[in-house]
């Protein structure tokens, strides 16, 4: 076939398959202004930044054009910059703007756009409501007066992860992202995986900030303050501290936070171990027990709730193992139980839905929670920029003892078919290096939302799906429940592409899930460790602390709600 | 899930317009024509059946203007503000009503519950412009006082629908 060009801007760019014009544009180079624009969610075209000049002065949205073959238009005529300006201008007319103050100051694209465009004084009298902040959610916080109408959260909620707890109310003018009736959104099926905050380009929805909680620990001279990283948050942080994204920097993350002040710096990927020994073990009497249904992972917090919420029915198949998070939070407990202070445990973690998993009831001693406060990466970040640490050439340190070692099986957890892989691992009879390296290609590993795979096991195979993003999730349920499929082994992450894009991570580039997901799997290849048992870790700790108590520390019953 | 609420009239409403979303509207219609306006309770009801989203089925609800959320009274008035009735002013009829019933743009139902006051864009009646009509009746050629003597003959009881 012949090769098909647009001119953009006077310079000849070759299509090669793009759905909008917006991806051609791009592509060459250039940076289109947009809002309500996102690769993941259906076009919506409302924001009218992505506007496009064709040859006869005709104007349209780049993001809902198709390309044609020779096509001629221009993206930066002074008539759209006027209207760009404009439409900025407008949007600045109803925003709360009081920037300084704003959790997503700086990383606002609003604010980018009013400075990229010179938006230095807006004509229009100020109208936006300040009363609708809904502060009720332990992941999100949500501020009606900055919000833009892109609808990204909706599309997030409704399309991709299928909760469906917002959505528009009323129209024209009086439009609004609502909840149903308005109930605060702690009230509705939200599971807070927090990915309506990762795209909403404003501050109307952002992180529940927790710093403060630590920053008193911290302060506080009687306090033991312990600190667990999980493995997608080493990956991850980078980017934001000038280097590179993806670079596995769990070295610099324990060196800053014990040049801040925390007593003890433990890695999650020990308990993603445990997790492994306890899930592999379950693993293998489910099959025993011939319920014609999945194992399902317990690990995504945002996933237990949605099977609550959604679909109780197969609460019973959910793994009963404790999430790493909870399981080293136990055994930290346990560890540091006679140390005269007072203990505070803290969790950085990739996720939003962490900060309600942390609250659940189950997990509590008396009143007193597992795990004190949980911090996603982004406040890890601030928390290094308010230290005025140079993170860039910090020298790195180990993980405290005793809880530092880990398998590469327990690191990969990040990554969506990590735990899949990792189980893998552990009943594979052959534990070579070649054996290990086979299993990665399987088809455990890749970007797709479904995973559908047989590996052979004994005499026979195991059927394995992995999902991740949980409309996936409630599709593959809906089948599964319908028996038009079956699976030994279902393993489920609520953020597409797993925790290294939980809702709690940096917004990065576009391709960061990929950078990050190479990152994870870069620091099992180079961990001498393959597979969770081989870890000489668990032993010391199956003795010391859990001491037969498997069921009691490492395992939960989901039911008693906190509401 | 309110126990004391009627959930048989929602399903046999499902069972007339089919468990598919795309109904949702007609659906919708439905129960409002059972109950006068939308109760809250069957908005988590119908997500289910439905399996749409409560706050879905609320985004249509408050989409179009014709769905209630709340109680109407036993007499819905409704006024014209088409722009064949605008322009034979059909506004100072509204004022009229709604000065007479304590009512106002964001309040459009009385205290006791007996008049509810909307504003429709058209009735499709141009030709008898300015029009109102009480719960369906169309009364054509409105002024301030013909409204006046209407309602009250509603209150002391001497309305006639049917006169």
């Amino acid at each position: 076939m012949e090769k098909q060009f647009m001119i953009i801007d006077g310079n000849r760019v070759e299509l090669n398959g793009e759905k909008t014009v917006l991806e051609v544009i791009r592509k060459a180079g250039i940076d289109m202004p947009t809002l309500c624009y996102h690769p993941d969610l259906s076009i919506y075209g409302a924001c009218r930044l992505c506007m496009f000049e064709n040859e006869r002065g005709g104007l349209d949205a780049a993001c809902s054009a198709q390309p044609r073959d020779g096509m001629v238009i221009r993206t930066n005529t002074a008539r759209l910059r006027k209207y760009r300006k404009n439409i900025i201008e407008l949007l600045l007319a109803n925003h709360c703007v009081e920037c300084p103050t704003c959790p997503k100051s700086g990383s606002c694209k609003l604010q980018e756009l009013a400075e990229r465009y010179d938006v230095k004084t807006v004509r229009f009298p100020n109208t936006a409501k300040l009363d609708k902040v809904d502060h009720s959610s332990l992941s999100i916080d949500r501020d009606a007066s900055k919000c833009v109408l892109c609808g990204k959260c909706v599309r997030m909620c409704n399309e991709v992860q299928n909760v469906g707890a917002i959505n528009y109310a009323n129209r024209g003018s009086k439009m609004y992202i609502s909840t149903m009736f308005d109930v605060p959104i702690s009230e509705t099926d939200c599971v807070g995986c927090g990915q309506c905050a990762a795209v909403c380009p404003v501050g109307a929805i952002t992180i529940k900030q927790d710093t403060a909680k630590v920053w008193d620990a911290i302060a506080d001279k009687g306090t033991n303050v312990t600190v667990q990283v999980a493995p997608a948050v080493r990956v991850a942080i980078g980017e934001q501290l000038h280097m590179e994204e993806g670079t596995d920097v769990m070295g610099k993350i324990v060196a800053a936070l014990h040049q801040m002040g925390v007593d003890k710096v433990y890695d999650t990927s020990v308990s993603a171990d445990m997790t492994i020994l306890e899930e592999t073990a379950e693993f293998v009497e489910h099959l025993g027990k011939g319920t014609g249904m999945p194992l399902f992972t317990s690990c995504c917090p945002g996933w237990i709730r949605f099977a609550e919420t959604k679909y109780p029915e197969i609460m019973p198949y959910i793994s009963s193992c404790r999430s790493p998070m909870h399981m080293l939070a136990e055994v930290i407990l346990e560890h540091e139980k006679d140390n005269g202070m007072k203990n505070y445990n803290i969790a950085v973690m990739p996720c939003t839905a962490k900060k309600f998993e942390a609250a659940r009831d189950e997990f509590k001693h008396g009143d007193q929670p597992n795990v004190d406060c949980v911090l996603s990466t982004q406040e890890l970040i601030h928390m290094i920029r308010t230290s005025g640490i140079d993170f860039e050439h910090i020298a790195p340190e180990a993980v405290d003892a005793p809880f530092g070692q880990f398998s590469g099986a327990g690191v990969i957890f990040g990554v969506t078919g990590g735990v899949t892989e990792a189980v893998l691992r552990r009943v594979s009879t052959d534990k070579s290096n070649n054996a290990i390296k086979d299993i990665s290609y399987c088809g455990v590993r890749g970007l797709e939302g479904v995973k559908e795979f047989q590996v052979p096991f004994g005499d026979g195979e195991l059927r394995i799906a992995v999902v991740s993003g949980l409309g996936n999730a409630g599709k593959l349920i809906d089948k599964l429940l319908a028996k038009e499929v079956s699976y030994d082994f279902v393993e489920v992450m609520a953020c597409p592409g797993g925790c290294v894009n939980g809702g709690g991570q940096p917004v990065s580039c576009d391709n960061a899930r990929t950078i990050r997901i190479d990152g994870l799997y870069a620091s099992d290849s180079t961990n001498s460790l393959k597979t969770s048992d081989t870890n000489p870790l668990m032993d010391y700790i199956y003795s010391e602390f859990v001491k037969g108590r498997n069921h009691e520390m490492l395992h939960v019953h989901y039911g008693k709600h906190n509401d | 899930m309110n126990q004391d609420f009627d959930y048989g009239v929602i399903d046999v409403i499902l069972e007339k317009c089919g468990c598919d979303e795309q109904m949702a509207v007609t659906i919708l219609q439905e129960v409002q024509a059972h109950f006068g306006y939308l109760p809250k309770e069957v908005f988590p009801y119908l997500a289910k059946k439905l399996r749409s989203s409560e706050a879905k089925l609320y985004g249509v609800a408050t989409f179009y203007e014709n769905f209630s959320l709340e109680p109407k009274g036993q007499y819905v008035i409704r006024v014209c503000d088409g722009t064949a009735c605008h322009v034979r002013h059909s506004t100072d009829v509204l004022n009229r009503i709604r000065k007479e019933l304590e009512l106002k743009d964001d309040k459009i139902t009385t205290e006791d519950s007996k008049f509810t006051v909307e504003i429709v864009s058209c009735l499709g009646a141009c030709g008898l412009s300015p029009v109102m009509t009480v719960n369906g009746k169309v009364y054509p050629s409105m002024t301030p006082d013909k409204a006046s003597e209407i309602i009250n003959s509603i209150k002391e009881g001497t309305y006639n629908a049917e006169a």
